[in-house]
């Protein structure tokens, strides 16, 4: 069975990002980039699927600028075997991206296609749904463990309230959640060997997808501001302001 | 213009986050549908009913609507979606799972999460972990949107009469099926409703000081159990208290975070709370940033302090 993990390249998780000045989106110049926390998660579960022995194949691929071949050669460091960009300049919207995922599944026909919950950027939280609206398949999302057994995958789902379980028939689309799996750190000669594999380029007019986006972006503007608090010298301060000044308790 | 609501219930009664929803809908103009589509959910449809604000209930029954599969749901309110110029789900795990397959199936882009309606077609919603506010305007013809509960608040649950209109069930997808499921069970009240949370981090060092610290505190105030994805991954709390990004994002009266450092990836789960309490001995702790009121000493002597205190 073939595996399709599709990666973003995102602002790296721990970088505070500001708003740009003219309101117009995030001051993204000289910030540092990784691969999206979930999609890491992702590439771990297939490669591991595939040291199982469930799993022959790992395709990782990514959608945006000509950067995000560094995050592919990062999951194909990770033990991804081959890779696929399609490459564009323009805003992706995940309606755009799932079409572009939907193109590339025709094409490989994968049994099981693996995707982080979420990106941490637009917080969308739709992609993985998408693809599986468009390919018509069952879908597992906010997966915490994920079992493949005789044509199906077994999937625990993280809910509000608890756990749930699921089978889906294969195909399928299973999205990640964060306690999946601990996903491994990459060594220098994965990183090296990562360098060899193929990375393939197509566009989206070589897969018919038309990318326009829906949703246009009228401004980004700053959360509105706390006020400035202040510290209690001790336990009876601290009740005394909760029930006379703040009036909470 | 009709905007439809798909209602979270449990067949029996429906589940609060609803009512944020039916209030974002209302606020979007025309009149307010509500589906409920579940098995024997007799009960939720006829409480929907009592919504205040809204015009019309419909509800499908069937056994495989039970557990609210997104296959099946998908195919439920796509059935009728013809009808509305929006479709709105609560951002709860279930509308999360839901909503962007309907979108995608209409051939249209889907609005997370959203925070406020500006006009019918116009919406705020946070990006970067809660770090900015990007104002969207929507191209489609039909508006899928996901609602922040905490972003809105809830419509009346009562003083409506709108009538019960029953739909036929679609077909079994047949490509799914519900397995069971583990629901902690909680007298407590629930975490993204409650007006009081506490929160516990790592510094807990345990799950049994979690719960010895921890609890005494929330039974005293009345309040929710929460916790930061330190303390959930070190295994001291169970999955569902976690607040933040990828957690729960709630917006209680009162949220009291004991050693929790405060990540930029927990802020964006209650940095909207009225009044933040940090308890924490670091005095740089980012934590003390958000507080309103900020308490420098170890919490194993502190917490136990505040229960005497109250």
């Amino acid at each position: 069975m073939k595996v399709i993990v599709p990666v973003k390249r995102v602002v790296d998780y721990n970088v505070k990002v500001r708003v740009k000045a003219d309101q117009s989106g995030m001051d993204l110049a000289n910030v540092k980039m990784s691969m999206n926390p979930f999609d890491e998660i992702a590439v771990e579960e297939a490669v591991h699927l595939k040291e199982k022995g469930v799993v022959t194949e790992v395709i990782a691929v990514s959608c945006g600028v000509t950067q995000c071949q560094e995050t592919l050669r990062t999951a194909m460091a990770i033990g991804a075997d081959h890779a696929i960009l399609v490459e564009t300049t323009e805003e992706l919207q995940p309606l755009a991206v799932a079409k572009l995922l939907k193109a590339l599944m025709d094409k490989e026909q994968p049994g099981l296609v693996i995707l982080g919950k979420q990106a941490i950027d637009d917080d969308c939280n739709q992609t993985g749904q998408m693809l599986a609206a468009l390919a018509d398949l069952p879908q597992g999302t906010f997966a915490s463990k994920v079992e493949v057994v005789d044509g199906k995958v077994k999937v625990t789902r993280e809910v509000d309230g608890g756990l749930e379980t699921l089978s889906l028939t294969l195909p399928a689309i299973v999205t990640t959640d964060l306690r999946l799996n601990e996903p491994r750190y990459v060594t220098l000669p994965n990183i090296m060997k990562a360098k060899k594999k193929t990375l393939d380029i197509v566009k989206p007019e070589d897969l018919g997808v038309d990318v326009s986006p829906r949703l246009k972006t009228l401004k980004v503007s700053e959360p509105p501001k706390r006020g400035a608090g202040i510290k209690v010298a001790d336990v009876a301060a601290l009740v005394d302001k909760l029930k006379n000044e703040a009036k909470v308790i | 213009m009709t905007a439809l609501v798909i209602a979270e219930h449990d067949n029996a009664s429906l589940k609060g986050a609803t009512l944020n929803t039916v209030a974002a809908a209302a606020q979007c103009g025309g009149d307010v549908h509500v589906l409920i589509a579940g098995h024997n959910a007799g009960p939720a449809a006829a409480a929907a009913a009592q919504i205040a604000g809204v015009a019309k209930v419909i509800h499908a029954d069937a056994e495989y609507l039970a557990h609210g599969l997104a296959e099946n749901m998908a195919a439920q309110v796509l059935a009728i979606a013809s009808n509305y110029s929006h479709i709105l789900f609560p951002a709860t795990a279930s509308g999360k799972n839901i909503a962007p397959r309907v979108a995608a199936q209409l051939d249209v882009g889907q609005i997370s999460d959203i925070t406020k309606v500006i006009a019918a077609d116009t919406f705020e919603r946070p990006i970067y972990a809660g770090n900015a506010i990007a104002t969207v305007q929507s191209t489609d013809a039909t508006k899928v949107i996901t609602v922040r509960t905490t972003g809105f608040d809830p419509a009346a649950a009562t003083g409506g009469s709108a009538a019960v209109e029953t739909q036929a069930a679609q077909a079994d997808s047949g490509k799914s099926t519900f397995l069971g499921s583990e629901i902690a069970k909680s007298d407590r009240p629930e975490l993204t409703a409650a007006k009081i949370i506490v929160s516990g981090g790592r510094a807990l060092g345990s799950a049994e000081k979690f719960n010895e610290v921890m609890t005494p505190l929330a039974d005293k105030l009345g309040a929710a159990l929460g916790a930061s994805r330190a303390a959930v991954d070190a295994g001291y709390a169970p999955n569902d208290w976690q607040v933040g990004q990828t957690g729960k994002i709630v917006a209680p009266q009162l949220y009291v975070a004991c050693g929790i450092s405060g990540a930029i990836q927990h802020l964006a789960g209650m940095k909207d709370s009225k009044v933040i309490v940090a308890i924490n001995k670091d005095p740089e702790a980012p934590i003390f940033s958000v507080a309103d009121y900020g308490l420098e000493a170890d919490l194993f002597t502190a917490v136990p302090e505040l229960i005497k205190a109250l």
